[in-house]
């Protein structure tokens, strides 16, 4: 059993798979949905924008292959990044796109709200917890993690809402709903505290 | 709230860590992994490596190469040069990079940026000027500085955030090398210029210059080279000063293991 990254074509994988593996995980690049059925943890991971996400997740077999494994198996899934907001039911980066519904809300636009901010939200910023996790295990209130991104998810069940992030007003950076996770930032370039994250995650 | 970052980065030339002086002068400073390692685990904010022959050797990035970098890099990774076409972008993010960023060759194919922004997210691009003052103007300068191009610095960074640029590094070639500061003034003309983060490069010295290039030249993030490589100026204290200013930063308290 093994932790099953998604291959979709739109990841930084290599970097994903390094952290996995740093984190003491059995780190396997799937490219073949047919594959999932070995995962015991699956990531979502992701960059670019939704609909080619979406588009890329159905040309290649994946939506089946996910809703079978994380929704109805109940395998643990973390989704990082784009990979987060795919778990959306539907986004609008590059046109409406439905996405896998793994989580109630829609992904939208950051804006503007406060001078100073410019967009993308590139580098450092923190979290600030609302819900206890078994993610967070270990690490505080107010830790920084690296965010890259210009969409965000907008949860509508506020109870699926493990922490928020302060830009553009605020937004959830981690979601959390029964065997589905997810993260705005990405953990596997947010050393130390990222990767207590990924190994949280992997001993869930 | 959003930290600023400060960002360290390292050329490359025939595989080794070069640095020179405006954009002349290379002279060799060691090998690569060392310092990344090193900067890995100082946990800087991230990390930007440019290859800075590849463009006029018209080579392909070394993707097996950068595929040993982000084994041993677990912060932000960027890497520049001889970036081409969206295959090769494909594989430099296979290979474990986090950004890519591209600079020649965004003056003889501009649809470049907007077709990997459109694959890979906005996010994905670092567009880099690299400008020098000519007749009072600041102009853009192509192939490591050697080929002048008609565009205004200020004018080419709206055009690149117009493309699908995700973030500007300005250089200034004249002050390159040199740790006599940052140039405020080009900084300034292309971060009011566009919404999207400008990182400011080319310059800096000591700590106060990053300070400057944020207050004055209203930058998003700084980054430097020599001035890590040959002084004993590090990223972790350049926050501690900057955090000492009111400036927001993180990690101001990491010690390397």
């Amino acid at each position: 059993m093994s932790v099953m990254i998604i291959d979709y074509g739109m990841s930084n994988l290599g970097s994903i798979k390094r952290a996995v593996e740093e984190c003491g995980g059995d780190a396997v690049i799937a490219d073949d949905p047919r594959e999932l059925k070995k995962a015991s943890k699956i990531i979502l991971p992701g960059v670019g924008s939704y609909a080619d996400g979406m588009s890329n997740l159905r040309k290649y077999g994946w939506v089946e292959a996910i809703n079978e494994e994380a929704g109805m198996n109940k395998v643990p899934l973390l989704g990082i990044c784009l990979g987060m907001q795919l778990l959306s039911e539907r986004g609008c980066e590059g046109g409406d796109s439905i996405g896998l519904g793994l989580i109630k809300g829609e992904v939208k636009k950051l804006a503007v709200k406060n001078p100073g901010e410019r967009l993308p939200h590139v580098g450092w910023n923190e979290i600030s917890i609302a819900a206890p996790s078994v993610l967070l295990d270990g690490i505080a209130d107010g830790s920084d993690f690296y965010f890259v991104h210009s969409y965000y998810f907008d949860a509508a069940d506020a109870a699926d809402v493990v922490a928020y992030t302060p830009y553009c007003g605020r937004f959830p950076s981690i979601l959390a709903h029964e065997n589905i996770y997810a993260t705005q930032f990405h953990p596997e370039k947010s050393s130390p505290d990222g990767f207590k994250l990924l190994k949280n995650f992997l001993n869930i | 709230m959003l930290k600023v970052r400060v960002i360290p980065t390292i050329l490359l030339k025939n595989e080794c860590v070069v640095k020179g002086v405006g954009f002349d002068s290379w002279r060799r400073i060691g090998t690569i992994l060392p310092a990344i390692k090193v900067y890995t685990a100082r946990q800087v904010d991230e990390l930007i490596i440019v290859d800075i022959t590849a463009t006029n050797d018209n080579r392909d990035p070394d993707y097996d190469e950068i595929e040993n970098f982000s084994r041993e890099c677990f912060v932000p990774l960027t890497i520049g040069g001889g970036i081409k076409n969206i295959g090769q972008v494909k594989k430099i993010l296979r290979a474990g990079a986090d950004k890519v960023c591209v600079n020649s060759a965004a003056y003889e194919t501009p649809e470049l940026i907007t077709e990997i922004a459109s694959s890979f997210g906005v996010q994905c691009v670092v567009a880099s000027i690299d400008a020098k003052k000519v007749g009072g103007v600041y102009k853009c300068f192509s192939n490591c500085a050697k080929t002048e191009t008609p565009y205004e610095a200020a004018e080419w960074a709206k055009k690149l955030e117009q493309l699908g640029a995700g973030e500007i590094l300005i250089t200034s070639i004249e002050r390159d090398g040199t740790m006599s500061g940052y140039d405020h003034e080009l900084i300034r003309c292309v971060s009011q210029n566009v919404k999207i983060p400008v990182i400011a490069s080319g310059g800096a010295g000591c700590y106060e210059d990053m300070l400057r290039a944020l207050s004055e030249g209203g930058a998003s993030a700084v980054a430097a080279a020599s001035m890590f490589h040959f002084t004993q100026n590090t990223p972790v204290e350049a926050k501690k000063y900057l955090s000492e200013k009111g400036v927001s930063v993180r990690n101001v308290n990491v010690r390397l293991r």
